[in-house]
């Protein structure tokens, strides 16, 4: 048999064995614990598998990262903030601003794109096949679905046929074509790859703002209507005022999403050619092709500083939550 | 109730969007026509020949029917080797999305039903981990992972390495998933089951397992997906150990290195895409719950 197989019916069968018979040895030992300890005890053990693998490998190697952010690049000087000296004079700065426009464009292709075919669909007989088709890209790899962009965005010199869509239109209505990605002026290209994460997560914002939609009272529309309101003062005065809340929330998952992008630009421009290099690719140009793990850590570290206020805000709607139940 | 609201808005005579109904399905059919056409697109490209590829665009098919072939996945899964990279997604994906879910469900019932100090705290640091980028951890990790557990082994490369950390970064969202559900579990039925003596681990196992079947099902479909999908993790723990690549390891090469047969790419692309969609078509509901709970609780 292949060896990768047994390997991994290895892992499918003992590691879900290894953990029900952890938590039944474990109850047997609290049994002989006293009274009020077992209640003590307990939590704990139940706890300690996601502890110990969230401790040591998500906690400790963040602090370890700090902790080489502030090293040379491998880890046995003290720099202090040289890195971060390198960061904001070097490829740094270029990254975070590319960085910043995949932010920006992305939160809002997503939600202007998913608010409307969520207020459009709900009118029409089609809606859920309509969501569908928005939906699924949801579903393919951002390596994949970059491969079918590529397809679109597809570029020959002009006077030979086109074989891409976009520019087999541009040369119909006159234009010269565009090599979408191969072309640093104005972005382009950042811009071409933008797109491309807008078309994959526009279903993710549709559906969650089609939900918070239709928990608006139909009652409180139709009163404005009575009272003569067109459809777009309604839009304007009712809905989107309701939605925002649902709108932040959205907005927090694009930003984070747009923050890691690393993907697209790996495979579609060679990891951040033609002026696309964001921070996560920047961090595995250094980490790799440098071997520069003090740089590689820094970048990683600023990647969580922007992050931050993110974390803040979910934990402040967390509590909000919990606060209701 | 179309007819009804429909009156007023048409009496004040606004220009609304319940009036005229045209611009609402022109919309929507630009929009649904972009999301759609550029995977049939790829589609009809994985059924063309190289020369036909690289010449013409897909759509003078319809124009220009004919010459459609196979060949483009033969030859992708044999000689491009696609099959058995593959079976290494599989072998990623399915252990990576079982260990998490058992592990977060004892932790998640742990912080839904049992009384600890600290629990409130534990629980925010685990609403922060959810979006820790997952670049500050690659570096020690791989360090960690070249001596593994002090025992001289070098593990980068290989499953495990993968699997333990698609686990550890698949946690903290699984745990915030599941203990959401089942913090809301009706609580007479829990608590009758311990009047009648279970223990915690009877109650776990007969009661708050079965009844989160469907937070279950959400949270699952969302990790196979997401391992599956998974680029980076891959990149970085398995690297250029092309043995156990998965499928979008060899397919971001293929759609890097420029020159190579544009055909097979596009069947390659279809070869990587048809598992999640398949989950997508089969289970969109638990599929679409699992995603956005990410974003909204419930």
């Amino acid at each position: 048999m292949d060896p990768r197989l047994v390997t991994a019916l290895e892992a499918l069968v003992g590691v879900p064995l290894v953990l029900v018979g952890y938590i039944m040895a474990t109850e047997y030992l609290v049994r002989m614990a006293r009274g009020r300890w077992r209640d003590r005890i307990r939590p704990w053990l139940w706890l300690t598998p996601a502890l110990v693998i969230l401790t040591s490998f998500l906690i400790a190697p963040t602090i370890q990262t700090i902790w080489m952010s502030l090293h040379n690049k491998n880890g046995t000087l003290w720099q202090g903030l040289d890195n971060y000296a390198w960061f904001m004079n070097g490829p740094g700065i270029a990254s975070l601003v590319n960085n910043v426009l995949w932010v920006v464009g992305l939160t809002m292709g997503t939600i202007t794109i998913g608010l409307a075919v969520a207020v459009l669909a709900d009118r029409v007989r089609y809606e859920s096949v309509a969501k569908s088709i928005l939906f699924m890209p949801m579903a393919i790899s951002a390596v994949a679905s970059g491969l079918i962009w590529k397809f679109m965005y597809w570029y020959q010199i002009a006077g030979t046929p086109q074989t891409g869509v976009l520019n087999e239109g541009l040369t119909h209505v006159g234009v010269a074509p565009v090599a979408f990605l191969t072309n640093p002026d104005y972005k382009i290209t950042t811009f071409a790859l933008i797109f491309v994460m807008v078309w994959m997560w526009t279903g993710f914002s549709m559906v969650i703002i089609s939900a918070s939609l239709k928990s608006i009272s139909p009652e409180l529309l139709e009163a404005a209507r009575v009272d003569g309101a067109t459809e777009w003062q309604v839009f304007r005065g009712i809905t989107l005022p309701l939605l925002a809340p649902t709108l932040a929330v959205v907005s927090t998952t694009m930003i984070i999403t747009a923050l890691k992008t690393f993907d697209l630009v790996y495979t579609l421009t060679a990891n951040g050619s033609y002026d696309t290099q964001v921070i996560a690719n920047e961090m595995y140009n250094q980490y790799f092709k440098f071997n520069n793990d003090g740089r590689g850590a820094t970048l990683a570290v600023v990647l969580l500083l922007i992050i931050i206020p993110v974390m803040l805000f979910n934990i402040r709607r967390f509590r909000a939550q919990e606060g209701i139940r | 109730m179309t007819s009804t609201s429909a009156a007023p808005s048409q009496a004040k005579g606004g220009f609304g969007l319940r009036r005229l109904r045209w611009p609402v399905h022109l919309t929507l059919g630009v929009l649904l026509f972009i999301w759609l056409m550029p995977t049939i697109g790829v589609f009809i490209n994985s059924f063309r020949s190289a020369d036909a590829i690289n010449t013409s665009g897909w759509w003078t098919i319809f124009t220009n029917p004919g010459g459609l072939t196979v060949d483009n996945y033969s030859q992708v899964i044999g000689q491009e080797d696609l099959g058995s990279k593959f079976l290494n997604s599989l072998y990623i994906t399915i252990p990576a999305t079982v260990i998490p879910t058992m592990i977060a469900a004892f932790s998640a019932y742990a912080f839904a039903w049992m009384r600890f100090p600290g629990k409130n705290l534990l629980f925010l640091l685990l609403v922060a981990l959810i979006v820790i980028p997952l670049q500050t951890t690659f570096i020690p990790i791989g360090q960690f992972f070249n001596n593994f557990l002090g025992t001289g082994t070098n593990i980068n490369g290989s499953f495990l390495a993968v699997w333990l950390a698609h686990t550890a970064y698949g946690l903290p969202f699984a745990i915030y998933l599941l203990r959401n559900f089942m913090a809301d579990l009706p609580r007479e039925v829990l608590e009758s089951a311990y009047i009648d003596g279970a223990s915690p681990v009877q109650a776990f196992f007969r009661l708050a397992l079965p009844m989160s079947v469907p937070a279950i099902a959400s949270l699952v479909i969302f990790q196979f997906v997401f391992v599956w999908n998974d680029l980076l993790v891959s990149l970085i723990f398995i690297g250029p150990n092309t043995e156990n690549q998965p499928l979008t390891q060899a397919l971001s090469s293929l759609v890097s290195s420029y020159g190579s047969g544009w055909q097979y790419l596009a069947a390659a692309g279809f070869v990587a895409m048809i598992v999640p969609l398949m989950v997508f078509l089969a289970l969109q509901r638990y599929f679409v719950r699992g995603i956005s709970s990410g974003s909204v609780k419930g």
